[in-house]
């Protein structure tokens, strides 16, 4: 059949080979999943790993919002809160976030580009191993690291690691180097996932699927990994740098031989500050899909978003230095950091335009990924007005390191990506699993979650403006910050709740919840031409497409989209 | 959904895409420069900057014999694919030892340079910031050199054994756009440590 | 409207308003008792306080005006386009893009963006390149673990943690120019009603200044973290009139006051450990690492804010730091209390 599109194939998956199949023992199953190199499975694995440390991460910020919530509580010792805050920023980005957004592209692409599996699988299940060998690292400093005083476990810098605080003489322990150990691995495993997604988009695409025609989510991950190649060796070089200097007696950062701390500044923030869009490229890569079919309508403006998010990839590498305002930069070096950081909140913006010309004339259906994503919209508006007014210099030397910073990134990273996690497991979800998550706990899920976010963290940016600074462990009454403060903590009690709700959900819903189908939600890409879940190998028989929604021209083979674009 | 089948007829276009090997590769190598574009900024900022010690101008003489070598490896690494390309796996292997041999010579020409620089110029890594960098970058790129050299000699061992043959060029090629980076990074770093640095 | 959407667009609505009505009593609740001391960015009581607080105004407005613009656009949106209870099951008119959209929804926002950057670039080069009059009072402050060294140069002053500055008036301006430091890891210097935070690096020499438009008590604390009792590196800033400050200044310049009476505690304290951290003038103690201690008791507060300063928050202070200011690189003394009574009876004459 020259040029078919076959979705039919496949409404189940087919019978084991051998009967011996069916008797496979439990130890079987977790030895299956634990040399696979099946994307899919590799995938799935990314993202329980993301959502395990989610929890404990979220944990870690239970208890550092506990100790804040009123002024002069000796709940949590100073030592402890300053682990605490340095493995909640640094298990958040680097366990939860990375692995989650490796986790979906791992699992998405090939299936949305029409191909078995990633280019190369071993490095992929490399990739995944390296990745959770680092974190467990990070952890086993509990036991084997010590902090600044001696006297705890974590690592205690912050997650930026400032240097010369990181250095031998102010972290006399092993904790440091548990952070820098267990980050730069965790680093060599995303570039080997980065270059493997590249190497499957460039090489593995369809037949028909130029790279104009392929789903966003493809062209979303193959600029982020692009990124990730750039960005991530710079914090690996300036690690390697840090390691140096407390093993081999070098003096990168070190001040008192004529080094420079403002270095491992720049250095990390070329790296952080476009890890922040790494993370958020995938968010608005399922934005970009879930919010098109939830509208009845394609993505309006298809190449202005493929031409943002490059914009924002290259803009990105340019504002470092907005970390910076207060270090002491000439003011020529201040304006034009102001001037890049302004300058990449407009293809951002543009973005965020045309997911609102998407919904604009279309037929919005309320289920629970579109909930989330709407809220995401909102949010991500805020975070980026927000963004705005720190990357006003003088503005920021009164904002920068204090809670309107703490919330605005949140913002980002809560409002915009964890909701967008939520809406794209809601929406993938049953294609993995072959089962829907229930619509009503999803629907309490999403609401408690939407309180409890909006108390902690729109109450949060007034301490802020207030003169409170962050990583605090206590703050003194008086200050005008108390009552604000106990408002952000009875927040963290709604997206406790939230989350549980959402965990139970996934629990039920993998043994009772509905069957999905191969299409529950009468979406328009490849993923959705399989079964649910789909075969190991995919797709019986590789489609060949003509245009980007290959479902929605056989749906509509009067009006296949071929036609306009 | 039901399970339907449409066909529609049309002949789409066979575009070409690269090969992964070379896609990956080529992933592989971006992100290595990123890290030693790192390490040549905080060379560069350093420069002139240790409060104490030996400077470059007393102590750095310049490696050319080193660098000859090295360089060189590119164009014989280059033949060796190219025989292999045209099936002729001795040829290639004689060649691919030509390599080898270079790169080893460039490998112990360092290790014979920071001896002397240690040894007799009293610079170590623990020095000053010139120390620092220096070593941290040449170490860096010498780091890279060890571990193509390995590859180079799995490569090597399998080709006495006679497994090497002309369907595995593409590979083969591959390692050799690893070494080809490994050589262009030591351009990089003699410009910046040898000539702007002195 | 369906019942979840009316609930949703009701939640809005309500938060909106209730975080409209309550940030302004927070941020601008007008000067009470007390208030005065809320270290709040937006009640600034000094020149490059107000140039940022005005730029802050500025850029405000304008996001504020493309929030309520977007964001209606997007509740506007969800509830005109929603799926009616009566729908046909069609699918809507497909619009795959438009040219003079994109392009207008791409010019607007960069002209935006030019014209902010245009007025922070102003305001930098304001605050940042002010020239120092002649008048200008110098200061450097070091930031430390975990306390702040001020030192006055042209008056050969030093002290710790409570810096006095004079006021400054339109008629006679006379503006403080700090010079900031750091000898150990990176600090923050941040009063937040008197200037932005700047950092203090190690090996780097930053400034700052401030202009004090009235006199009183101003609050801030170290803006970034630098290590245990980051929390506990408090900040107090006396703007004092002129009289007030001369004669501050020349009780400063005094050699430390030395009661017989109190003799006994004198050397307790020059035959400890006191003094190879802890400088008096006068005495054989002359350690930089520690607070100088020289007018100690004209001082309001202990530890970088940590206790107040008084007779009995000293005794517990020497006798055991560690309670107040777990971290804290003093170490306990481990005095006997015959020791502990006579060397805070010696330290209470230090005025």
């Amino acid at each position: 059949m020259n040029g078919a599109i076959d979705i039919g194939g496949i409404s189940e998956v087919l019978p084991p080979a051998s009967s011996a199949e069916s008797e496979k023992t439990v130890l079987d199953h977790i030895h299956s999943w634990l040399v696979t190199v099946d994307h899919k499975k590799l995938g799935l694995m990314y993202i329980m790993y993301g959502l395990v440390f989610f929890v404990i991460a979220g944990l870690e910020a239970t208890a550092i919002r506990i100790q804040i919530a009123w002024p002069n509580l000796h709940i949590i010792s100073p030592q402890a809160f300053n682990q605490l805050f340095t493995m909640h920023g640094t298990t958040m980005v680097f366990l939860v976030g990375m692995p989650l957004i490796f986790g979906f592209g791992n699992y998405l692409v090939p299936l949305m580009i029409g191909a078995r599996d990633l280019a190369f699988p071993r490095l992929n299940a490399f990739g995944l191993w390296l990745s959770v060998f680092g974190g467990l690292l990070l952890y086993f400093s509990l036991i084997g690291g010590e902090g600044m005083t001696g006297a705890g476990g974590a690592p205690d810098v912050g997650w930026f690691a400032y240097a010369p605080l990181t250095g031998k003489a102010f972290s006399k322990g092993h904790s440091t180097d548990y952070w820098t150990l267990g980050i730069m691995v965790g680093g060599f495993g995303s570039i080997a996932t980065a270059s493997n997604l590249i190497t499957t988009i460039l090489c593995m695409r369809c037949r028909g699927m130029t790279l104009l025609k392929m789903p966003l989510v493809s062209w979303l991950n193959l600029i982020m990994s692009g990124m990730v190649l750039i960005v991530v060796s710079p914090l690996t070089a300036a690690q390697i740098m840090l390691l140096l200097d407390r093993f081999a007696g070098s003096h990168f950062f070190d001040t008192q031989a004529g080094g420079s701390a403002v270095l491992w500044m720049h250095f990390f923030w070329i790296f952080g500050h476009p890890e922040v869009y790494v993370l958020m490229i995938p968010a608005f890569a399922w934005a970009s899909e879930i919010i098109p079919v939830f509208s009845r309508k394609a993505i309006f403006g298809y190449p202005v978003m493929v031409g943002a998010t490059c914009a924002i990839g290259f803009v990105s590498l340019s504002v470092w230095a907005h970390h910076m305002f207060t270090v002491g930069m000439t003011s020529t070096g201040n304006t034009f950091f102001v001037a890049s950081t302004m300058m990449v909140g407009v293809p951002t913006g543009i973005k965020i335009f045309n997911w609102l010309g998407t919904m604009w004339g279309g037929k919005l259906r309320f289920a629970t990924p579109m909930l989330f994503s709407i809220a995401f919209l909102f949010q991500f508006l805020i975070a980026g007005l927000t963004g705005i007014m720190l990357a006003a210099a003088p503005w920021d030397w009164q904002l920068n390191d204090s809670y309107f910073l703490v919330a605005h990134f949140h913002y980002v990273l809560v409002g915009a990506l964890v909701f967008m996690i939520f809406a794209a497991v809601y929406y993938w979800f049953p294609k993995a699993s072959g089962r829907l998550l229930s619509e009503r706990l999803g629907k309490w899920h999403f609401w408690l979650f939407l309180i409890g976010f909006h108390v902690t963290f729109d109450t949060m940016h007034l301490p802020g403006l207030l003169g409170m600074p962050r990583r605090i462990y206590t703050f003194e009454a008086g200050r005008g910050w108390a009552l604000l403060n106990l408002i952000c903590t009875i927040g963290v009690a709604f997206q406790i709740a939230a989350t549980l709700i959402f965990v139970f959900n996934v629990l039920l819903s993998l043994r009772k919840g509905k069957p999905a189908g191969n299409d529950p939600w009468d979406a328009w890409t490849l993923e959705w031409s399989t079964s649910s879940p789909p075969p190991e190998y995919n797709f019986p028989e590789i489609p060949t497409v003509k245009s980007r929604r290959p479902l929605w021209d056989i749906k509509h083979p009067t009006d296949p989209d071929w036609k306009y674009e | 959904m039901n399970a339907t089948t449409a066909t529609i007829s049309f002949e789409p276009k066979t575009t070409w895409t690269p090969s992964k090997g070379v896609v990956g590769m080529t992933c592989l190598i971006i992100a290595e420069s990123a890290i030693f574009m790192i390490f040549v900024v905080a060379y560069l900022f350093y420069l002139g900057k240790s409060l104490s010690g030996p400077t470059p101008q007393q102590v750095l003489e310049l490696p050319i014999l080193n660098t000859i070598c090295l360089l060189s490896s590119s164009v014989t690494i280059t033949f060796a694919l190219r025989a292999l390309r045209g099936g002729e796996t001795k040829r290639f292997s004689y060649w691919w030892l030509a390599t080898i041999a270079l790169g080893a010579y460039f490998l112990f020409g360092t290790g014979y340079e920071w001896h002397r620089l240690i040894y007799e110029k009293g610079l170590s890594i623990k020095t000053n910031l010139f120390g620092t960098t220096f070593y941290s970058l040449v170490g860096l790129h010498a780091s890279h050199v060890v571990i193509g050299l390995v590859a180079l000699l799995i490569v090597m061992a399998f080709a006495i054994g006679g497994s090497i043959k002309k369907a595995h060029a593409e590979r083969v090629h591959v390692l050799a756009l690893y070494w080809h980076f490994v050589d262009t990074v030591w351009i990089v770093v003699f410009t910046v440590v040898y000539i702007i640095g002195r | 409207m369906s019942k979840t959407l009316r609930r949703f667009v009701k939640s809005r609505l309500i938060f909106c308003m209730v975080s409209i009505l309550l940030a302004p009593q927070v941020l601008f609740g007008g000067e009470r008792a007390g208030q005065s001391l809320i270290p709040n960015t937006f009640a600034p009581e000094s020149t490059p306080a107000h140039s940022i607080s005005q730029l802050a105004g500025f850029v405000l407005s304008i996001t504020g005006v493309m929030f309520v613009l977007v964001a209606g656009l997007l509740a506007y949106v969800v509830v005109r386009f929603r799926r009616r209870k009566n729908d046909d099951g069609m699918e809507p008119a497909q619009v795959y893009g438009s040219g003079p959209v994109e392009a207008a929804w791409t010019t607007v926002p960069f002209l935006i963006v030019i014209v902010l950057t245009l007025t922070t670039a102003r305001v930098i080069q304001q605050v940042q390149d002010a020239r120092k009059p002649a008048s200008a009072l110098d200061v450097q402050i070091v930031g430390r673990q975990w306390w702040w060294e001020i030192r006055y140069p042209k008056l050969g002053i030093t002290t710790a943690n409570e810096l006095h500055v004079p006021v400054s008036s339109s008629r006679e301006r006379l503006p403080t120019f700090l010079d900031l430091r750091a000898a150990d890891v990176v600090h923050s210097f941040w009063v937040p009603r008197l200037m932005g935070k700047i950092d203090m690096v190690p090996n780097k020499v930053n400034s700052m200044w401030i202009e004090p438009e009235r006199t009183g008590l101003f609050l801030g604390q170290c803006g970034t973290y630098c290590g245990t009792q980051h929390a506990k590196m408090l900040l107090r800033v006396y703007v004092d009139s002129r009289e007030d400050f001369d004669r501050w200044v020349a009780h400063q310049k005094e050699i430390a006051e030395n009661d017989p009476g109190a003799a006994s505690g004198r050397l307790v304290f020059e035959h400890t450990a006191c003094i190879n951290c802890h400088a008096v003038s006068g005495t054989a103690g002359n350690g930089r690492f520690g607070p100088d201690l020289t007018h100690l008791m004209s001082r309001d507060t202990l530890a970088s804010g940590a206790l107040s300063n008084s007779a009995p928050g000293l005794k517990v202070w020497i006798k055991s730091p560690d309670r107040f200011k777990p971290g804290v690189l003093m170490p306990a003394m481990n005095l006997n209390d015959k020791e502990l009574d006579q060397l805070v009876a010696y330290l209470t004459t230090l005025k």
